[in-house]
């Protein structure tokens, strides 16, 4: 059964792609329906998986024998456990409502089959990457993804910035996915097996030592900075969104950008016992994690704050990953809520682009609720959870992860929980910033832009995940069944899942803490862009240098540019010239020597009898001179 | 005592007095021959080499080879020489400039360094045992012992010499044999061409002309039509301007015979 | 006086004969030099057959003779022949086999 989750969307993909133009009119009907498909064998198999004890509720399929070759065995074995249920239902549920979505908004594009045929392609290399058992099938299904990114975000090519945009995001892409070749070959190395029980078996019995372990970690680690768009590798997110909006929702805000998430919480069992490698994951989230909320801060285009937000909201995540076995579950939570909300409020985008002639400068906006009630209400549900308002989901997930910041014991303990309780300030300044110059305020349109509500096929899926946004923490946190769900996963000999322990600080007065963060935000926000505020249609130029810095993404192109492009710009320049001047001009100069050569020794060739006997007798007397001097 | 002995790989002096007079006698004609500027007086003084080099080899027991190097080389190879030098052209000679830059000296030094190393090397190289000398081969006579050589253990190499000798012959036959490709000309055509041809007549020049009152050879003879024929005189009176003129001597129509002032 | 000397006046006629070879442009007068060249050699064959007491230097040298006596023969037949297409007997006319 576990196979039609990933051959469904698969086949759809091929036959879309293989029909061509033919197809054209059906195309998103046969898109969609294998999406939903896939969705309806994923909720069969999530109530089949409810109804088993909590010890059995892990299934396995394998498939066929994959790799044999010695001693190094790999199987083509899917699992389906339950940190994977909670990724397929994400993927297959949010990604229908992405599908149904994309039938209205890309109706005036003429390759809207091929845009379906490559959705269904995404579901089902990301399906493949949650239900492979080892670290290979992952694998597989990792370069799915980076390849369906690539594809997506490149949709409309005809713009070079667009094709740039794709190629740099896959080579980011790739840049981590060496992390994860690494991971790869440590395991087998140090293990003889890459399959996720295989290498948890070898961690527990002690086969690897502190060093491998960590460095395994590490690697892994890179490849999920590689996917999730974390620090340093951050930079292709912002460029994503040059792709159309229904693919920022699915790829760049809930399903692909998250794989990093699963692979660490997959992993666990080396991060829990590997700790520099954990403590660098905390690093890097906590990094991560401000970045995105500076950078959001001053971006202009709507989509690239919401993709800043991502960035920073994925910090969370993997912040709380590193935080020791009680972190998986919290991470896993606000992975899911954020993939309600963020989803959400970029169809939500999407559907202001629509109505506004696909422009995306927020400074061309300004009282749109009035015009777009429906975009306006799920818009704003969804920036209430992000936000952490209460009893809308952000506020559960969010604070769960700020308390085990604070819990982490220690100045760590008070430095992370310093930095998530700021993040949480910022988000609330920029979110509520979007918000503002969005819905609220002048009108400060284009001459010729009418706004109008989007059609149906676009509002509902708003709405849907509207109640997601709404509904998703209350429902997860009530009765700790979620953490409950997840802790036969993450259960493990070096700590059990929600401990009792001391917390540094009681809940009410962390959320408490989280609440005044999040008012000091929005207040700020409307302050400097409430109502009667004149905010220019043109971004003003003599602002803080600290503005300019974020407007150019804290310089990470720059950085990036200087210090990896340029060099190779050089370098392959370099290796250009030796090519023509060393090792042409080696080849070429045997052949200019050869000539000249032959052109001297043709000299000696003067038709005279005399000088050849002259060469005769010379040669004798070389030969008698060797003779001589052999016999001396 | 015997004059041709080798005695502790020494000579005896009789030989070594004969070797020192010819040897640098022999080296000069070869010089010599080098520098001289006319073909032939090369030939000479190869001829006078290798009479040199026949005695030479007469001293050193081989009294056949010697009479050999006489009669074969000096006699027939020196002798066909100088005919090839007069066919070719006795007053060729060469020119003292050299055409090739360079090869007069290359060619002196590459030559002097080759016998340098010859003779360093001869001169390094020993026999290992003393040097025997021919008395006892000689015993029976020189020329019986090569005979034995010759036809027994080297009788091969004989017949294929013998046979390169002929070789040679028809080799030089064919060689200087000329196809006629027109018909060879007859005596008879031969003298009418050189009767067409030649510019004196064949029958001999006509004399001076012989009149009653003068026949000397100063005054010309007549043609049939009357006129003088300038090939009855000398050219050499013609030219002194002390021709005579017929016209005085002819007889007048009275018959009288003219005066003598009218000379 | 050593038996030696024999060798080095053969040595010596020999490099003579080499340098004329080089030096004279007269096709005849080279040939001349070739064949003291030749006559040098067996003087030396003549000394050895002395020095080691068997005849066979002797022999070898009546060979060279006779083949030399050949080679006279053929050239010379040669150099007539160019001499009669050319009507020149210089070495150094014959030089069209060049690049």
């Amino acid at each position: 059964m576990l196979v039609y989750l990933i051959a469904i969307p698969l086949f759809s993909a091929a036959f879309l792609l293989l029909g061509g133009r033919a197809l054209d009119k059906v195309g998103h009907i046969i898109g969609t329906l294998a999406s939903s498909a896939a969705f309806v064998v994923g909720l069969l198999e999530f109530f089949a998986m409810l109804g088993r004890a909590p010890e059995n509720r892990a299934v396995t399929q394998p498939l066929f024998t994959w790799i044999e070759v010695g001693n190094f065995n790999v199987g083509a074995t899917l699992l389906l456990d339950q940190l994977s249920m909670c990724f397929v239902l994400l993927i297959t549920g949010v990604g229908t409502l992405i599908h149904i979505y994309s039938i209205a908004y890309m109706s005036h594009d003429r390759d809207r089959r091929r845009f379906f045929a490559f959705l269904n392609l995404f579901i089902a290399a990301m399906l493949l990457l949650v239900l492979g058992d080892s670290y290979l099938s992952l694998y597989v299904g990792w370069e799915g993804v980076g390849l369906a990114s690539y594809l997506l975000i490149g949709f409309w090519n005809q713009k070079p910035a667009y094709a740039t945009a794709a190629k740099k995001a896959f080579v980011a892409n790739r840049v981590g996915d060496v992390g994860l070749s690494l991971a790869v070959m440590i395991a087998f190395v140090q293990f003889g097996s890459v399959s996720f029980s295989g290498v948890a078996e070898g961690v527990e019995a002690g086969k690897a030592s502190s060093l491998a372990l960590n460095c395994l970690g590490a690697a892994l680690l890179l490849a999920a900075v590689g996917k999730s768009a974390q620090f340093p590798l951050q930079s292709w997110l912002g460029d994503a969104m040059a792709g159309p909006t229904p693919v920022s929702a699915l790829i760049h805000a809930a399903t692909m950008v998250t794989a990093g998430v699963y692979l660490i919480s997959r992993s666990h069992f080396v991060f829990d016992v590997a700790s520099v490698a954990q403590t660098l994951v905390v690093i890097v989230g906590a990094i991560t994690l401000l970045f995105g909320a500076i950078i959001g801060m001053a971006k202009d285009d709507i989509k690239k704050a919401l993709a800043a937000s991502t960035m920073s909201q994925i910090g969370y995540m993997i912040l709380a990953t590193g935080l020791g076995p009680v972190g998986y579950a919290f991470a896993m939570m606000h992975l899911l809520t954020h993939g309600f909300f963020k989803a959400g409020m970029f169809l939500g985008a999407g559907s202001v682009m629509h109505g506004m002639n696909d422009e995306v400068d927020m400074r061309k906006y300004g009282a749109l609720r009035k015009y777009m009630p429906v975009t306006f209400i799920t818009f704003g549900l969804g920036y209430l959870a992000i936000i952490g308002v209460p009893p809308f989901a952000g506020f559960y997930s969010k604070d769960k992860i700020i308390e085990i910041a604070l819990d982490a014991g220690g100045a760590k303990g008070i430095i992370l929980g310093g930095i998530t309780l700021l993040g949480a300030a910022i988000t609330a300044f920029y979110m509520s910033r979007v918000m503002l110059m969005t819905f609220f305020g002048n009108k400060r349109w284009d001459s010729g832009a009418h706004p109008h509500e989007s059609p149906a096929l676009m509002t509902i899926p708003m709405a849907i995940l509207a109640i997601g946004s709404i509904s998703a923490g209350f429902i997860f946190t009530m009765g700790d069944r979620f953490v409950k769900f997840l802790e036969p996963v993450f259960h493990s000999e070096h700590g059990g899942g929600h401990g009792e322990e001391e917390h540094l600080l009681s809940p009410i007065v962390v959320s408490g803490l989280a609440l005044a963060a999040v008012a000091i935000g929005v207040s700020i926000a409307i302050a400097k862009y409430g109502r009667g505020k004149e905010i220019p249609t043109v971004a003003p130029s003599n602002v803080s240098i600290w503005t300019k810095v974020a407007r150019r993404d804290l310089l990470q192109d720059d950085i990036n540019e200087t210090l990896f492009m340029r060099p190779g710009q050089e370098l392959t320049k370099a290796l250009a010239i030796v090519d023509e001047k060393v090792i042409d001009g080696a080849v070429r100069g045997v052949g200019s020597l050869t000539l000249d050569v032959a052109s001297g020794v043709r000299k000696t060739q003067t038709g005279f009898v005399r000088s050849y006997a002259l060469w005769i007798i010379v040669g004798a007397l070389a030969i008698l001179a060797a003779i001589t001097l052999v016999t001396l | 005592m015997n004059i041709a002995a080798v005695v502790n790989n020494q000579t005896q002096t009789p030989e070594a007095v004969l070797f020192f007079i010819l040897a640098p006698i022999m080296v000069l004609a070869a010089l010599g021959m080098l520098v001289v500027k006319k073909a032939v007086h090369s030939a000479l003084l190869l001829a006078v080499v290798m009479v040199g080099l026949a005695i030479f080899y007469i001293s050193n027991e081989a009294p056949f080879l010697g009479i050999v190097q006489v009669v074969v080389y000096t006699g027939a190879v020196m002798m066909l020489f100088l005919f090839i030098l007069m066919l070719v052209g006795v007053d060729s000679s060469d020119s003292l400039e050299e055409t090739i830059k360079g090869q007069r000296i290359a060619g002196v030094l590459g030559s002097i360094g080759v016998g340098f190393l010859l003779i360093s090397l001869l001169s390094r190289a020993e026999l290992g045992r003393e040097y025997a000398g021919l008395e006892l081969i000689n015993g029976e006579g020189n020329v019986q012992s090569i005979a034995k050589l010759l036809f027994t253990r080297y009788v091969w190499a004989f017949e294929v010499i013998s046979a390169l000798l002929i070789t040679a012959a028809l080799g030089a036959m064919v060689l200087a044999h000329r196809e006629r490709i027109l018909p060879r000309k007859s005596q008879r055509e031969l003298a009418a061409e050189r009767v067409r041809q030649s510019a004196v007549p064949v029958a001999g020049l006509p004399g001076p002309g012989t009149y009653a009152q003068h026949n000397a050879v100063d005054i010309p003879a007549l043609l049939p039509d009357g006129t003088p024929a300038d090939a009855s005189v000398s050219k050499v009176i013609a030219a002194r301007g002390e021709l005579a003129n017929p016209a005085a001597y002819r007889m007048s129509e009275s018959g009288k015979d003219k005066e003598e002032g009218e000379e | 006086m050593a038996l030696d000397n024999y060798l080095y006046l053969s040595a010596l006629l020999f490099t003579i004969g080499a340098a004329g070879v080089l030096i004279r442009r007269n096709a005849i007068v080279v040939f001349m030099c070739i064949e003291l060249m030749l006559n040098a050699s067996n003087l030396a064959f003549v000394t050895f057959s002395r020095m080691n007491g068997n005849i066979d230097g002797q022999l070898f040298a009546f060979f060279t003779m006779v083949v030399a006596a050949c080679e006279v023969v053929v050239g010379l037949a040669i150099i007539v022949t160019i001499y009669r297409s050319r009507r020149s007997a210089s070495v150094d006319d014959a030089r069209l086999l060049k690049l």
